[in-house]
């Protein structure tokens, strides 16, 4: 957990990933640049503290369950013919990658003093993971869930609730996850003086992209060493889905100086890229600045954003973390759309094949990787596992007519 | 060619008063019916315009305002017909500004866009997501062009972002009131008077003479005459949006009282 040496992918002061004024920054209100600056120096400091660091590694391992496994996947190798690597982010407590995330930043959030954390939520991980560390730590939570995400992840309210947080459905724009940012920011500048926002993946205004990789990097320092462990040498691919992105440069920020190592990033095709509804936005959206940074947005022709569309709320995003739009656009990794219909084939292959119900984000990832594996026959490729499927029975359930009798062949 | 608004602050400060900024944005409830609504405050004694680009996702607005930027969006308003609603109302030689989000200007070009804002007579920019630090392609535009650089300063701002805001600002320089959202608010804020305290020292070290405009909250001409007690400027945007949206398919209702408002607003200016 010691700060890694700058690389071209790091951030240098202001927050630009790949040289100034390329991606990221911070595109903020001047009233939140106080507590930006505020979490900045915090992190910072937190971050070469020994007693910081120990107690988050411990928070881990003895809280969420982490290291996680690395699982050859045997039968799904079979079917890819491909050696299949899973790192299992699927079992770590509250079920996703999430949880490293939010426990580094709610301990900040004590360490600077604050009483209560707000947060966003699209597929609802971030805000049960959030809910979770508030609860563990002593915090007032409030989670904002666009309306539309409530409604498709229920399941997931519930757990916030029972968790004891508040759970606010944002009703404005596309009533999804660019819109409980949204909510989240305004209630940001009104509380800042008490309030932590624990920013849900590695996007947004400079210091969160690099912040949130410093809590969940250790998904690819892990995986890294583990398929060294098991394996003798480093996989030949790493893949993972990305939708603002923190699972996926969790995963590559290990791999980003292994010229070997292919990088690949799957986003939410949803119903095809070419029907323009899906959240593909590095692979079909152009440079813009949404919350905070700039980076691939999906927007139109004044700069509106357009509303994404994909199964899986998690991935439902019209902007991308702006470490990915420096790898896509230098080329060191490669962002490919997979389609809904492709992810829930995969959800159910993984399923049959493995006994593992993956969440539709990281569906999105093995059938992206399956793909890839059609090129690189015997090849080892580590898929970021990065959730687990139970949030998603109710989808899977309408998607694939389960639990009740089929009433059409 | 474009006026300056600190022509018009100028001539307030001359008349011993504030200046009344007034604010709605392009295309509500129309194109042509902001047009006519932004005229109708002209008349009634808005000293400078703010013209609102209506944008997707707008993290400063309050309900008031989102509801309608998403009513205008809704209808189609687009990046040309915000210069076309600047042209209308600069032609009344009121100096008039764009606030905007970033990313609509990036998208349209930096460049073009400052252009073309020149071109349909606006004074400039007040920009409440961008900060001077993250501005160097608006600043060089706007130099260019001698073109209102409008940046905000927060209660939450240190003393140093404050002087580096001011001395990048052309104009004025927008205080925010409060720690919060745009929306009209029953008190003003304890915390505006401090925090135009320390704008105006540096503002005095920085930028000699440049106004300061209060905004965010103020919806009375009781509340404009307290905010004009100790700033140069008197910013006002839900309140006026908020006469429109209760008005809703009655524009010459909505045009009554936006007169009535800014009567009340121009009083509480110059008491």
């Amino acid at each position: 957990m010691t700060p890694t040496p700058n690389s071209q992918y790091d951030a240098d002061l202001h927050g630009w990933y790949g040289g100034a004024g390329s991606f990221g920054g911070r595109f903020m209100p001047e009233a939140l640049i106080a507590a930006l600056d505020e979490l900045d120096a915090a992190w910072q400091k937190a971050m070469l503290d020994p007693a910081f660091l120990q107690e988050f590694e411990g928070l881990l391992q003895n809280y969420a369950g982490v290291p996680s496994m690395l699982y050859e996947a045997h039968r799904l190798s079979d079917h890819a013919g491909a050696r299949i690597l899973l790192k299992r982010e699927d079992l770590n407590h509250t079920g996703a990658h999430k949880i490293r995330n939010v426990l580094g930043q709610a301990l900040l959030t004590k360490r600077m003093g604050k009483t209560r954390v707000i947060a966003e939520t699209g597929a609802g991980q971030h805000g049960v993971a959030s809910a979770t560390a508030a609860a563990y730590l002593g915090l007032d939570c409030t989670v904002y869930m666009g309306e539309v995400d409530t409604e498709r992840q229920a399941l997931n309210v519930a757990r916030m609730q029972l968790l004891g947080a508040e759970v606010i459905p944002v009703r404005s724009g596309s009533r999804t996850l660019k819109d409980a940012i949204n909510e989240a920011l305004r209630d940001w500048v009104a509380s800042v003086d008490h309030t932590a926002y624990l920013f849900g993946t590695a996007a947004g205004p400079h210091p969160f992209p690099s912040l949130v990789l410093s809590f969940v990097r250790g998904i690819g320092d892990e995986a890294r060493r583990q398929c060294l462990d098991l394996t003798g040498s480093l996989p030949d691919a790493v893949a993972a889905c990305v939708g603002g992105g923190s699972n996926a440069i969790g995963l590559f920020a290990a791999f980003l100086d292994d010229p070997d190592v292919a990088i690949y990033g799957f986003e939410a095709g949803g119903d095809g890229v070419e029907t323009g509804r899906h959240a593909a936005t590095i692979f079909a959206g152009s440079v813009g600045v949404l919350h905070g940074s700039r980076t691939y947005v999906l927007q139109d022709d004044d700069g509106q954003t357009i509303e994404s569309h994909s199964i899986s709320a998690g991935l439902d995003y019209p902007g991308v973390g702006p470490q990915h739009a420096a790898l896509a656009a230098s080329g060191r990794a490669s962002y490919l759309p997979v389609t809904d219909a492709e992810a829930m084939e995969a959800m159910s292959l993984l399923a049959r094949t493995e006994g593992i119900i993956p969440a539709i984000e990281s569906a999105h990832a093995v059938s992206g990787a399956l793909k890839v594996a059609q090129e690189r026959q015997g090849e080892t490729i580590l898929i970021n596992l990065s959730g687990r499927g139970d949030k998603d029975m109710g989808t899977a359930l309408e998607y694939f007519g389960l639990g009740t009798p089929k009433e059409t062949a | 060619m474009s006026t300056s608004v600190s022509v018009a602050f100028e001539k307030a400060r001359a008349d011993g008063r504030a200046a009344l900024v007034g604010y709605l944005p392009a295309g509500f409830p129309t194109v042509d019916g902001g047009i006519a609504a932004l005229r109708t405050m002209v008349e009634s004694g808005c000293d400078v315009i703010e013209i609102g680009l209506p944008y997707s996702d707008p993290v400063m607005d309050g309900p008031t305002i989102q509801a309608a930027a998403q009513q205008a969006l809704e209808a189609g308003v687009r990046t040309t017909d915000v210069l076309r609603t600047v042209e209308a109302v600069a032609a009344t030689g009121v100096p008039t500004l764009v606030m905007t989000y970033w990313n609509p200007v990036e998208r349209y070009g930096v460049e073009r866009f400052a252009q073309h804002l020149y071109d349909a007579g606006g004074a400039g920019l007040i920009t409440p997501d961008l900060t001077p630090d993250f501005a160097p392609e608006w600043i060089a535009a706007a130099d260019a062009r001698d073109l209102d650089k409008v940046f905000l300063v927060a209660p939450s701002s240190t003393d140093e972002r404050i002087a580096m805001t001011t001395a990048a600002c052309r104009g004025f320089v927008y205080a925010t009131a409060v720690m919060g959202v745009t929306g009209a608010r029953d008190a003003t804020s304890d915390l505006a008077g401090p925090l135009v305290e320390r704008t105006k020292r540096a503002v005095a070290a920085t930028a000699p003479g440049l106004p300061v405009g209060v905004g965010l909250g103020v919806s009375n001409g009781v509340q404009a005459a307290e905010v004009a007690s100790y700033a140069d400027g008197v910013i006002v945007g839900s309140a006026f949006v908020r006469a429109l949206l209760d008005h809703p398919d009655d524009l010459d209702a909505g045009r009554r009282a936006l007169v009535k408002l800014t009567e009340d607003l121009a009083r509480g200016v110059r008491s």
